[in-house]
């Protein structure tokens, strides 16, 4: 079987914005979701840069037992999701009546972990934990809280590919679909944002220290680019069949053409050339397109030295002789990290239903090896018609969608 | 603490922590068939009577807890053994 992947929602609950609209203001006017978080410095972080986001209040929107299991990036995604399906049209009579799936890219849940130990040491006994923790400080808290509030019957797990995550999501996803073995699908990627999740990240000395300019802190492909900035939310897509889309009347927001992915073998942490283009080149390959028909590169690029280089030398590998377009959202909404995968796949379909590209903020010189592409500084207006997602992870884990203006 | 104290707080604790509706509060009531108390809700009473009362429930003595009169007993009992 060879069925169509179409997206008919999304929803996203970012640091660039708590909704679709708010969003794609932000991606127009290129403004950053980036703060320095002074409680950081006092515990001893090297860089108190983050991401920011309010905490979502649930309290008299879901019931106790719906929230007592839940962390903060699973209520981020709770509410992403509570979105994308109202975009998509779908009401829990429909999560009732078919078998719908989730696949949710998450790879931690640090406070849970941290809070029900501390708890066992202060009072030597694991019956004053209470019953919370344990189903939020599984990675699978996502899918798992979802699926349940949600009434969920189709399949149900969570993919950990690092920063990956969200776009491995969707691949699986899509494969799923185009198989015909799920009609519909529920997927994303969530990212926590607390100093537990990102401290031993800090640690390697991967996190810019501008401190003194926030905003300009991620800067990817940027000449003096420092290091990352931590971010977190979620992000969800609705992924169905185009024959259930068509049945139920459904508005198509994009189709999903291609999916890529590939490892490097080498370092758990160095990313290298290789990998990304060969991720590149099976999207692609999937796709059936050539390189140049694609309009937009949305690329990984995370504002650390060694990895932007890798990716812009792997993008010009592809996409040289088209000079095509590439930026960086993590400018804008720093490091997402599990959520990424999904959420820079929303980031793109917004520019590509509202014709612009949006900025890659901060990018004021190139080096050598950013040199090659044609990186996009302020919002440009443009017709996309495809475009190309990019996410890379620890691990040396890669991904790489390929997504389309729907046609019949 | 007297037990008419236990009970206002017992109350208070099953409407405010576990989100009970007030309305449903009556000796008779049956935990789990009429106040929709779970076994996951119960863990987390344990907690709930331990940070309030300083005293820790034993799984074995609730065997035989059924009513919220049962219970508002349970919690006299641990609190005012004589």
């Amino acid at each position: 079987m060879n069925n169509r992947v179409v997206i008919t929602g999304m929803g996203i609950y970012s640091v660039i914005g708590k909704n679709l609209e708010e969003v794609c203001d932000s991606l127009q006017k290129g403004r950053s979701g980036i703060i320095l978080d002074q409680s950081r410095k006092e515990m001893g972080f090297r860089s108190g840069l983050t991401g920011m986001v309010d905490r979502p209040q649930l309290k008299g929107v879901l019931d106790r037992r719906m929230r007592v299991g839940m962390p903060v990036q699973g209520e981020y995604a709770y509410l992403a999701t509570l979105e994308a399906l109202k975009v998509a049209n779908l009401d829990q009579d429909y999560l009732d009546r078919n078998e719908v799936g989730i696949l949710y890219g998450n790879d931690s849940s640090a406070v849970p972990v941290v809070e029900s130990v501390d708890i066992l040491r202060e009072k030597k006994d694991s019956m004053m934990i209470g019953s919370g923790y344990i189903f939020q400080s599984m990675n699978s808290t996502v899918s798992m809280n979802l699926s349940v509030i949600f009434r969920l019957k189709g399949i149900n797990f969570t993919i950990s590919g690092a920063c990956a995550s969200g776009s491995h999501a969707l691949g699986i996803g899509y494969l799923l679909i185009k198989q015909g073995l799920q009609e519909m699908i529920i997927c994303g990627g969530a990212q926590e944002i607390n100093p537990e999740a990102t401290a031993s990240f800090d640690a390697l000395n991967a996190f810019s220290v501008r401190e003194s300019e926030p905003q300009k802190a991620s800067r990817p492909f940027d000449r003096d680019r420092d290091g990352l900035v931590p971010s977190g939310g979620a992000a969800t897509l609705i992924l169905e069949s185009l024959e259930s889309a068509t049945r139920r009347g459904a508005t198509i927001l994009g189709e999903v053409i291609g999916y890529g992915f590939s490892s490097n073998g080498e370092h758990i942490s160095l990313p290298n050339v290789d990998g990304p283009r060969r991720a590149m080149a099976k999207a692609i390959l999937d796709a059936g397109i050539p390189a140049g028909e694609i309009d937009y590169v949305n690329a990984h690029a995370t504002s650390t030295p060694a990895g932007d280089g890798n990716e812009a030398k792997a993008i010009d590998l592809l996409f040289g002789e088209y000079k095509t377009p590439v930026s960086s959202t993590k400018s804008m909404t720093g490091h997402e990290m599990w959520m990424g995968g999904a959420s820079e796949v929303v980031y793109s379909m917004l520019m590509m239903r509202n014709d612009f590209i949006a900025p890659n903020i901060n990018f004021e010189n190139p080096d050598d090896s950013t040199r090659c592409l044609n990186i996009i500084r302020e919002t440009k207006p443009a017709i996309i018609n495809t475009f190309l997602s990019n996410s890379f992870g620890f691990g040396g884990t890669n991904s790489a969608l390929v997504v389309k203006k729907f046609q019949l | 603490m007297q037990n008419d104290e236990i009970i206002t707080k017992i109350n208070s604790l099953l409407i405010n922590e576990i989100e009970i509706d007030a309305d449903q509060i009556s000796p008779e009531a049956d935990l789990k068939r009429d106040l929709g108390i779970d076994s996951l809700d119960f863990v987390d009473l344990f907690v709930i009577i331990e940070s309030n009362f300083g005293f820790k429930m034993k799984a074995e003595e609730m065997a035989g807890v059924k009513t919220l009169e049962d219970f508002y007993n349970y919690i006299i009992h641990r609190v005012n053994p004589n």
